[in-house]
């Protein structure tokens, strides 16, 4: 199967992740689609490692998941603690810098 | 004998300093420091114009350094002083007349708690104008020139509680300083024509230069000497200057300050005579002038500013005489000494008229004084003959040979000029002969002042009426002396240089016409105000005669051209700091103020609109980078 398919369905993963994040309230909805642009990423370091036929691509794509896991660590709590302060998982409710 | 010269100035000088240092102590004796100083320069002045006497006409010529002033580079200015034929004559008239004028102000301003003050500021003077006359080069001469500013300032406003002489005085100093500006201005060019200011090197220089620099500097000259001699346009201060204490008047608003603008030029015969437009300019506000003042002399009803008026004419006979070029030096010189002795004495006869008539000015209420001064009388008389030019008298000698030389000119300008010399001759006979018959003859006129005191006219003391005499003395003989196997003529040739010019006209009809002229203006006054008795309340008058009281409308002029002008000038001035300057400076910060607005509400606080714009950087990013690729 030709590689760059993968490509293609990584530009659509990131598009459609993007497009969660600009358009959806919920912080968890948001927060899934940047895992889902995260992961299009990675989709596409490891096809490019595979095109090249070398190992940088895939070393990338775990970085990559190191990252998102810390990421989500924070990220996740951070939600948590908005949902306590203000009752709602909504990014735009979350607009002031005080309660 | 060289060392002396420094004496003259510093006699003065020390009096001047003890005088308005000394304090109240000094009350008692002050004036009689003032005037043995005074006396002791006369005296110093004597003793080198004899030794100047004894020697050839090419070794008269004395100089003196006293120190460098300001050394520095290329730049040389030093106090030396030049005593020369030129110099000499002022010197002695100086102080010859300023020390008359000291013993007269005893007298005068014996009941002035402020004397010693007075003649602390009249030494200052002295030193002053002295500096000015003797200095070797034009800067020196500045200091001299701002020095007598200063002292006519404070005494014009000597009396500073009247509102009026305070005004007068910042007057005098204020227009002065537009003369002032001219002279700073002719010194720079000079510096930068010659690099140098000293009377020698500029004069050999002088014939070097192109015409026009000359002509600057030769009209920039002018203008100071506009400004210190009163000629038109920068009249308008000598008639408010006559607030001062008489004295001031008739020692330097008749008889010497007022005459440096004469001597100004004369001292700088060489650069005028390089630069005949300028000469041309000067003959023309001499001649301008010389009718002005005659006209404003004729309309005054004030004694002091009568004879003020007749300062400026006289002086604008000077500069008229001056402006001839070598025709006229010599007998611009002249007139201005016989003029300094029977103008000095006619101020002081008015002097003395005012102390007898607690201190009434106005001549409308005089009348019929000689048989109660009989010495004013005379003195005045004498003074007012030598003044219209009666034959034999000091005038008559000094301003017949202006008027010849004037159309010795030659050509058109000649006539024109010695025309109007000639018709200031009859005015002057004729705003003469008025000042005196409205004072001395027809009948009384007194009136009491606001007070009640009715006036008791006397004689006022000796100290006041020698120096009368004495100068009177001068009136009568000094034009006779000097002119007498053209001894004043042979005096000062080395120095300014002479020629007889081509008189059109034979000196006799020359003076046939002005006795013509002088006998047409007297019987003129006598109609007009001999015969027939002088009102007490003036007349309304022509609308000349109007003018003429108003100085011609030059402070109405000055008022409307200048004040207003300057008004409108920093107004808009205002209106293009507030608009223009502001203006860019406000808008620029009014349109930072409202991008920044702008830009504020891109911060909403919204997490998604900033990825919004993180996402279209991004993307603006990588497009421009695989732009950059393609290309």
């Amino acid at each position: 199967m030709n590689p760059v398919n993968y490509l293609y369905l990584a530009a659509l993963l990131f598009t459609i992740g993007a497009t969660g994040v600009l358009i959806r309230r919920n912080a968890i909805v948001v927060f899934m689609c940047v895992e889902l642009m995260l992961n299009a990423c990675n989709l596409a370091f490891v096809t490019f490692s595979r095109m090249h036929g070398n190992l940088d691509g895939q070393v990338i794509a775990f970085f990559t998941m190191v990252v998102a896991a810390a990421e989500v660590v924070v990220g996740l709590a951070i939600i948590v603690s908005l949902f306590r302060s203000r009752h709602s998982a909504s990014v735009d409710d979350a607009s002031l810098m005080k309660l | 004998m060289d060392n002396l010269i420094a004496l003259l100035v510093a006699a003065p000088l020390l009096g001047a300093a003890v005088l308005l240092c000394g304090g109240r102590r000094l009350d008692a004796v002050g004036h009689w420091i003032g005037t043995a100083l005074a006396a002791s320069s006369f005296v110093i002045g004597v003793v080198l114009f004899a030794d100047m006497l004894g020697k050839n006409a090419e070794h008269r010529t004395l100089t003196q350094f006293l120190y460098s002033w300001i050394p520095v580079g290329g730049f040389q200015a030093d106090v030396a002083f030049q005593l020369d034929q030129l110099s000499m004559t002022f010197v002695l008239l100086i102080t010859g007349v300023g020390s008359l004028i000291h013993v007269y102000s005893i007298g005068y301003m014996e009941h002035d708690e402020r004397r010693r003050r007075f003649f602390g500021y009249l030494n200052l003077f002295l030193a002053a104008m002295l500096l000015l006359v003797l200095a070797d080069n034009y800067l020196l001469l500045y200091v001299g020139w701002e020095g007598v500013g200063l002292a006519s300032y404070l005494l014009i406003g000597f009396w500073q509680h009247k509102p009026s002489a305070a005004t007068a005085a910042k007057k005098a100093f204020l227009v002065n300083r537009v003369g002032d500006m001219g002279l700073s201005i002719a010194i720079m060019l000079m510096f930068t024509t010659f690099g140098t200011f000293t009377f020698g090197p500029v004069f050999e220089a002088a014939g070097g230069a192109s015409e026009g620099k000359l002509t600057a500097i030769a009209l920039m000259l002018l203008l100071a000497a506009c400004g210190k001699s009163a000629q038109v346009p920068l009249q308008s201060w000598l008639g408010d200057a006559m607030e001062g204490p008489t004295p001031v008047s008739a020692l330097i608003h008749a008889a010497t300050m007022v005459t440096a603008g004469v001597y100004l030029i004369v001292r700088s015969a060489d650069i005028f005579n390089a630069a005949p437009d300028a000469q041309l300019v000067v003959t023309v506000v001499g001649a301008v002038t010389l009718l002005f003042g005659a006209i404003v002399g004729c309309a005054k009803d004030d004694i002091k500013k009568a004879l003020a008026g007749s300062t400026m004419s006289q002086i604008g006979y000077m500069i008229l005489a001056a402006g001839l070029g070598p025709i006229g030096y010599v007998f611009a010189i002249m007139h201005l000494v016989t003029h300094g002795f029977f103008k000095a004495g006619l101020f002081l006869g008015a002097g003395s008229v005012m102390h007898g008539m607690n201190d009434e000015v106005d001549m409308r209420k005089y009348g019929g004084l000689r048989t109660y001064m009989p010495i004013t009388f005379v003195t005045f008389g004498l003074g007012y003959l030598a003044i219209i030019g009666f034959p034999g008298l000091s005038g008559f000698f000094s301003k017949d040979k202006i008027i010849e030389a004037a159309f010795a000119k030659g050509g058109t300008e000649g006539w024109i000029l010695g025309g109007v010399a000639l018709l200031g001759a009859a005015i002057t006979a004729f705003y003469m002969t008025r000042v005196m018959l409205m004072t001395f003859f027809g009948e009384k006129r007194w009136q009491p002042d606001e007070n009640g005191h009715e006036p008791h006219p006397h004689e006022s003391p000796k100290v006041m009426t020698i120096p009368m005499i004495v100068l009177a003395f001068g009136s009568v003989f000094a034009g006779g002396f000097f002119s007498i196997g053209d001894r004043f003529l042979n005096w000062l040739e080395p120095v300014t240089g002479h020629s007889h010019g081509n008189p059109p006209v034979s000196a006799l009809t020359v003076t046939l016409s002005t006795m013509v002229v002088l006998v047409i203006g007297v019987a003129a006054a006598y109609a007009q105000y001999g015969r027939r008795p002088v009102p007490v309340v003036a007349p309304r008058g022509s609308l000349l005669t109007r003018a003429a009281r108003r100085d011609l409308l030059q402070d109405d002029f000055n008022h409307v051209v200048l004040v207003r002008g300057g008004e409108h000038l920093t107004r808009s001035l205002v209106y293009v700091d507030h608009t223009l300057v502001d203006g860019v400076v406000n808008g620029t910060a009014a349109s930072m103020g409202g991008l920044s607005g702008r830009l504020r509400k891109l911060q909403n606080g919204y997490a998604r609109s900033y990825a919004v714009s993180m996402f279209g950087g991004a993307a603006i990013l990588i497009a421009a980078t695989l732009l950059m690729r393609a290309v």
